[in-house]
């Protein structure tokens, strides 16, 4: 899949801003006054910015209320309502900490369930998708949580929370790729399949079908070279959670777990860009990759 | 309306016949000029005459070459639109209601006016049979010429899609594929039709015919088809009898 | 579940349909165009048009583009920069015509043969052939040259008919069709209507083709020969036909001239026919067994023995054919090897035919009478059909190899017979029914005849007192006798070497010859622009029309810009290239469905409007006024013979078929007829044709002939050997000695097969492959590249190789490799294929473009990653030594031999990523193109 920048963007930084607000939500770091206006705000404009970069990958932005119709089916549109719920729903509470010094606890929990199903929602519209062997798997949603969770934790400043979910999380993105490598494979789906060729003999693409490029190609058929995705694996694991791991193991400092931050960002973004640079679509069978 | 309907009235479809495709790419500009005047948006092309030119197409026809043990490699000519599947996972996906599968005949439509060209029924689609327009940025696919099949205007014998009328060798075939008795569904039953990548789920309503087996002519005895063999007697006599009779 | 949309399913698809004819390739399918607010909107097929039935190709619902192209002239051009730099200054229609009648009126009065004018695909050759005529110059001729004359001449030599415009498989019928060669490129949409009936009903489909692309993908059985030798191939199926006695005698005694005796005594008569007092062909009556005229009523001619005279034994025409192709030579074994074929394979094939022909024969309870007056009470078929085009046909053994498919036919008897090949009015036409070609010219007078024919013997080549040919491309010389369709790839090579002598003025209408027109493309490039020492061009003046902005554009120094094809009136015509079926006459017109937009006017009215100032006979009227207004007036109103026109179709009253006055309402009927005009042929006269009375009267009837023709099929070619005999020394007309020996060879009466040119003469270990082009289904010639849509389908040109090759050199995706000839180098991307004849390498055919033309970026693909095979190929065969100029041509027709070519192939330096060589740029005369389009009329 086309890494788009735009792609990586939202789900990291919405990811990011989700999972600080369920921290903020479920009351497990507390911050009033400034504080609160600091780190809700900080939730908030991560979560903004990233669902705004998601607008950005729109063909009709303004179009998008559109999107809260069909939560029904749709993850995609769940997501849009439940961050648009959560950011709601968090609303007052993160008021009440900020301008009066008191949570509301209930709207808390309650914002806080829906960052993390808002988490889950952006990780199941990839998941969902059985035409991406790579992210039509259980391990795709635990990366998005717990990579939401654990950034979450660094900017929550709940360090000892952080280390044990940036190991999780070093877990589930090795899980997600050692099961993502198979995929393909196991998907059942090949040259032979998608032309219904197979029973005859080997089927190769001779010619695709247009000289000139398309959406399809430009969009879904992005290859990635063994090498260079393995060195990026060994950035986004040890820069996005083993990296911020170790820096939280040492003494805590504002430096540190600024660093660890940091890394983090860092990894998750090439984590992101790998997530869809690695993922390959069946379409691509049509097409000789 | 996103969610798939438990069953559409008819399955309408193309049954596309892999055994006569000689790839000539009829189909795709026939069905590029239909659609660029009707149904939606045109079909736009970027850097229409540039170094990269990149334009909008419903339908497509690749090229395969199967290589076998025993017998020489073979070319297909794989024409691929939307296959407006029973499973469509292109509309499940869709956040606005944009992408709907029509109860009445199963066709699968994109209301364009409330598509927000997220892309992601592009991605979700295993064929590739979804395009975004590069300038009008909605997601367009095959209609099944929704606007020729019911239209008024046209004369009946033309209410049919516009590639299933050009194809010059008539490869391609349209008709209601939940009808057991319709020319459609007895060409798949004859002639083995089958469904691309069935594993996927998606219960395709467009079928494809295999080629037929290629390469197979056996070599009868030509002696044993001559009577006198004129090698036997010579070709002067056999020549002299055989002219005698005539 | 909620209400879903309701979208609108019956929307207005335009205001008005107008029915013409496309011109997107030669094909000329009906069409209908669809307009909104007087704007083209939509193309589809006509659904009762006889070519097409409603069915488009790619390329023909394209057309929209090709009208809307960015590359379309918009107003005369005349050159101010050098030649080939596409520098001209926009002037006006008065200033174009005189500067054009000031080239041509001093040429007329002093020297018409300084004109030389050729046409290239246009499809209106009897109207620029009848100009060229009445200008005096003997050098016109249309593109038939460097695309099929061998396949046409070999047919009409052999049966009075070959392929596409002279006659079709049955395809309701036939149950075995063998297709060789490339074949995509000529009557596209009935081939593959044809090919999807016989797959409708499981037919066998045999595809003999090095490339296993298109239509011989979806053959049932694939032949992967090597270039060059079908002809072999076809013997070797001659061979065991005969050899199991499979071949239809009854057939052969009838219509063909497999009885005629040959004279066997030596002198200037041996191996023609012996003939009676009458000039008649004689044959050996079996009951008496002596020769008598052959069509004396009663008797039962003989093919195996002949008649004693004067001690000589004179045996008739398949004798020879038995003893020539019985032999071992042609056995599959032998033969194997040379074409890339089994000869298991072989032998199969074979089989088939036989068994198809003869136990499968189709009775059609059709009662019919002969020329000779016999009644047969049905008419039986042999459903074995063929078809072939270039792919044999562009060879230096291609006539011959056209002639041993013909003869294959004939000889099981499929030929004009139910499930057989059938020939489309008003062919069939025996060489003796057509003219003879015509070179007499003098000042200021019309030629003494028509150009183009069908020499019948030496006396009728084109030969000044010296010995010299008459014409520019050397047509109907020595060097090509039986050229019948000119030699066009020849007059820019020619004319620069001033041989066989200089010209002043080169005219072409409607042909790329600077680029994928020509071989040898950067050569004639520089031909074009090549300078005496005062400066002058070698060839002086070029005059070129042409609609777009082609490649041949920038070589010319005045550009009469033609319009697109929806805005003109033209007539696919009878006289010309006719779209008959098989058992219909029928003709067409377009007309201008929308007017131009801009300074540009058709070409053919163009050329009138030039004749009358000219004042050439038949286009002034006697006060000195232009006989007709414009082409439109032409068509209604000329006549050829008298109540003979252009068009067949509502002549007279509008009731005429064929014969009639003209008809100032002519078009209008046809406008209202979809464009078109269709006349079937009666039942009993559908097959036979060149035998059934009933035929031959309804063709009378219709104007095609004047009185009957029935004729009989010529296995044996008594021209041909009246050309051998003079090669021999027999005669007054002597060819050069240099070509003695060729002529001897290759002018044989019988079908033969001789190697290739290119390939005798070639080292296979130096150039060990064969490389050929193809055009693509959804291009046609350099069209294609200017059209948005269809230059994403073909916007490149790779090299295909095989899986051996591919290995052997290492190739990787994305290398490009270096292709060498004799002659030249190019390089391109190479990709993988393995449906390949081994010792072949291909790729498309005029999709490379040179960079500013046809209104592309300098860019695009079709500059930078395609190249035309054309610059590996020279118009000549590499120098032998006697400086003599050697044509890569066939030696009987002329016909370029473009797929002779042999190549050996490198991999490209590592990096590269353009294509060479480098024909440099032009500047483009029209604005440039806009970058996106979203066309909704």
């Amino acid at each position: 899949m086309h890494p788009a920048p735009s792609l990586i963007l939202f789900t990291t930084l919405s990811g990011l801003g989700f999972g600080l607000l369920a921290w903020l939500g479920f009351g497990l770091k507390a911050p009033t006054g400034f504080a609160a206006i600091v780190f809700f705000g900080l939730g908030y404009a991560l979560a903004g910015i990233g669902l705004l970069a998601a607008a950005f990958h729109l063909g009709h932005p303004e179009r998008a209320l559109l999107a809260f119709t069909q939560w029904r089916s749709s993850w995609l549109s769940r997501e849009a309502v439940l961050s648009a719920a959560t950011l709601a729903v968090m609303a007052p509470h993160a008021a009440a900490s900020a301008f009066w010094g008191t949570p509301l606890p209930v709207l808390g929990w309650l914002g806080g369930l829906l960052a993390l199903a808002t988490i889950l929602a952006t990780a199941m519209i990839y998941a969902q998708i059985r035409a991406v062997p790579r992210w039509h798997h259980w391990s795709t949603p635990p990366v998005f949580l717990l990579a939401a969770l654990a950034g979450g934790a660094l900017l929550a400043a709940k360090l000892t929370a952080a280390l044990w979910l940036m190991l999780a999380l070093s877990l589930a993105m090795v899980a997600h790729w050692v099961a993502g490598d198979r995929r393909f494979a196991g998907s059942g789906s090949d040259a032979g399949t998608a032309t219904g060729l197979g029973k005859i003999g080997k089927v190769r693409l001779l010619e695709p079908p247009h000289s000139g490029r398309n959406y399809l190609l430009r969009e879904m058929v992005h290859v990635v070279g063994r090498k260079h995705a393995h060195k990026l694996r060994l950035i986004a694991l040890g820069l996005g959670a083993l990296g911020p791991a170790f820096l939280l193991m040492l003494p805590a400092s504002y430096l540190t777990a600024l660093l660890a931050l940091v890394l983090h960002m860092t990894g998750m973004l090439a984590q992101r860009w790998l997530f869809f640079a690695e993922a390959e679509h069946v379409v691509g069978l049509y097409y000789g990759r | 309306m996103t969610t798939l309907p438990t069953k559409t009235d008819r399955k309408l479809g193309l049954v596309i016949d892999l055994d006569t495709c000689v790839g000539c790419h009829a189909c795709v500009i026939s069905c590029k000029g239909w659609n660029t005047q009707n149904y939606g948006a045109p079909l736009s092309d970027m850097d229409a005459y540039g170094a990269e030119p990149e334009g909008t197409f419903l339908n497509r026809v690749h090229s395969f070459e199967v290589t076998r043990e025993q017998a020489p490699p073979m070319v297909v000519h794989f024409p691929k639109s939307c296959l407006h599947c029973d499973n469509a996972p292109c509309v499940t996906v869709c956040p606005t209601g944009a992408s709907y599968k029509r109860t009445e005949d199963g066709i699968v439509l994109v209301n364009e006016s409330a598509c927000i060209g997220c892309g992601l029924c592009a991605w979700a689609c295993p064929y590739g049979a979804r395009e975004m327009d590069g300038a009008e940025k909605v997601m367009k696919k095959c209609t099944l010429c929704v606007d020729r099949i019911y239209n008024e205007n046209l004369p009946e014998e033309d209410r049919e899609p516009a590639c299933v009328r050009t194809c010059p060798a008539g490869a391609r075939h349209f008709g209601d594929l939940s009808d057991p008795d319709s020319d459609v569904s007895q060409l798949v039953a004859a002639r083995e039709g089958f469904d691309l990548m069935p594993e996927q789920g998606t219960q395709p309503v467009n079928k494809y015919l295999p080629p037929r087996a290629r390469d197979s002519l056996d070599m009868p005895d030509l002696a044993s088809l001559c009577d006198p063999a004129p090698e036997a007697t010579g070709f002067l006599g056999w020549l002299d009898r055989a002219l005698e009779k005539l | 579940m909620p209400s879903q949309p309701t979208p609108d399913l019956s929307p207005q698809v335009s205001d008005e349909v107008r029915k013409t004819t496309c011109y997107m390739c030669a094909c000329r399918c009906g069409i209908n165009v669809h307009m909104k607010g007087g704007r083209v909107a939509y193309i589809e097929g006509n659904r009762d048009h006889p070519v097409n039935r409603g069915v488009l190709c790619a390329k023909g619902s394209a057309g929209i583009m090709q009208h809307n192209s960015p590359a379309r002239l918009r107003a005369p051009l005349k050159r101010v920069g050098p030649r080939g730099s596409g520098k001209f200054r926009e002037i006006t229609w008065e200033e174009a015509l005189q500067t054009a009648v000031d080239w041509l009126k001093p040429l007329r009065d002093t020297a018409p043969e300084k004109l030389a004018f050729f046409t290239g695909r246009d499809q209106s050759q009897s109207f620029t052939g009848w100009w060229a005529q009445a200008f005096g110059t003997p050098n016109w001729a249309a593109h038939g040259g460097f695309c099929s004359v061998n396949m046409a001449a070999a047919g009409i030599y052999t049966m009075g008919g070959a392929f596409w415009e002279f006659g079709q498989p049955d395809w309701d019928r036939t149950k075995l069709f063998i297709l060789f060669g490339v074949a995509e490129d000529h009557d596209s949409n009935p081939i593959k209507m044809g090919l999807g009936k016989l797959k409708a009903r499981g037919a066998r489909v045999i595809g003999v083709n090095p490339i296993r692309s298109g239509y011989n993908a979806i053959a049932d059985d694939w032949v992967s020969i090597t270039p060059g030798t079908d002809g072999l191939f076809i013997l070797s199926l001659v061979h065991e036909l005969l050899r199991a006695g499979k071949i239809d005698l009854g057939y052969l005694v009838r219509y063909t001239n497999a009885p005629y005796l040959v004279n066997a005594a030596d002198g200037p008569e041996k191996g023609l026919f012996l003939r009676d007092d009458a000039g008649k062909p004689m044959v050996r009556d079996r009951a008496t067994g002596q020769a008598v005229a052959w069509d004396t009523p009663g008797i039962s001619p003989d093919l195996g023995a002949g008649v004693e005279i004067g001690g000589v034994s004179h045996l008739p025409v398949f004798r020879h054919l038995a003893d020539r192709y019985l032999a071992p030579e042609y056995a599959p074994e032998q033969v194997s090897d040379r074409c890339g074929v089994p000869a298991v394979r072989i032998r199969a094939i074979a089989a088939e035919i036989a068994r198809v022909a003869f136990d499968e024969e189709i009775t059609i309870d059709q009662p019919w009478t002969d020329f000779r007056g016999v009644k047969h009470d049905k008419m039986v078929g042999r459903p074995v059909t063929m078809h072939a085009m270039r792919g044999i046909s562009a060879h230096s053994n291609g006539f011959q190899t056209a002639r041993a498919l013909h003869m294959l036919q004939i000889l099981i008897g499929s030929v004009e017979t139910p499930g057989g090949f059938r020939f489309k009015p008003p062919y069939p036409k025996p060489p003796e029914a057509h003219p003879r070609p015509h070179a007499g010219h003098n000042p200021g007078q019309p030629l003494d005849g028509p150009h183009l024919g069908y020499p019948l013997g030496p006396e009728h080549l084109l030969l000044d007192d010296a010995g010299q040919p008459k014409r520019i491309d050397k047509a109907f010389s020595w060097d090509a006798p039986m050229s019948a369709h000119g030699l066009m790839h020849m007059v820019i090579s020619n004319a620069h070497a001033g041989d066989p002598y200089p010209i002043d003025t080169l005219f072409l209408y409607m042909a790329n010859m600077a680029w994928n027109s020509s071989m040898n493309t950067s050569a004639v490039m520089d031909m074009l622009t090549d300078q005496n020492e005062d400066g002058s061009y070698k060839i002086p003046r070029i005059i070129y029309s042409d609609a777009y902005s082609s490649e041949m554009v920038a070589f010319a120094d005045l550009v009469l810009p033609d319009t697109t094809y929806l805005e003109r009136h033209d007539c696919i015509s009878l006289l010309d290239r006719p779209i008959c079926e098989a058992d219909a006459l029928a003709d067409s017109i377009r007309w201008p469905v929308v007017a131009p937009d801009r300074d540009v006017r058709p070409f053919q009215t163009t050329l009138l409007e030039l004749g009358a100032r000219l004042g050439l006979p038949g286009m002034v009227r006697e006060d000195g006024s232009a006989a007709y207004k414009d082409y439109a007036d032409y068509i209604t109103t000329h006549e050829r013979r008298p109540g003979v026109g252009p068009l067949a179709g509502f002549r007279g009253n509008g009731d005429g078929k064929g014969r009639g006055a003209p008809n100032p309402d002519q078009i209008a009927r046809y406008i209202e007829n979809g464009g078109f005009w269709i006349d079937h042929i009666p039942a009993e006269a559908q097959f036979y044709k060149p035998w059934n009375a009933a035929y031959q009267d309804w063709a009378v009837e219709r104007g095609i002939y004047d009185s009957p023709q029935p004729y009989v099929f010529n296995l044996y070619s008594e021209p041909m050997r009246k050309f051998q005999l003079a090669a021999e020394g027999h005669g007054d007309r002597q060819p050069p000695d240099h070509l003695r020996a060729r002529l001897r060879e290759t002018m044989d009466p019988l079908p033969i097969w001789y190697p290739t040119f290119t390939d005798a003469a070639t080292d296979p270990d130096e150039f060990p492959l064969h490389a050929l082009t193809q055009r693509p289904m959804a291009h046609y010639h350099s069209w294609g590249s200017q059209n948005a849509w269809l230059r994403q389908i073909h916007g490149h040109t790779p090299l295909y190789v095989s899986g051996e090759i591919w290995a052997k050199h290492g190739f990787q995706p994305g290398d490009w490799a270096i292709l060498t000839s004799p002659h030249g180098r190019i390089t391109l991307p190479v990709l993988r294929m393995d449906a390949l004849n081994g010792r072949t390498v291909w790729t498309w055919n005029a999709v490379a473009k040179r960079r500013g033309a046809w209104a592309l970026d300098e860019q695009a693909p079709e500059a930078t990653k395609s190249q035309l095979l054309n610059h590996l190929i020279h118009e000549l065969l590499p120098p032998k030594g006697d400086g003599l100029r050697w044509a890569n041509s066939d030696p009987v027709t002329g016909q370029a031999a473009w797929y002779d070519l042999r190549v050996r192939i490198e991999k490209a330096p590592a990096g590269q990523s353009l294509a060479y060589p480098d024909t440099g740029q032009q500047d483009s005369p029209v604005p440039p193109a806009p970058r996106n389009l979203a066309h909704q009329v």
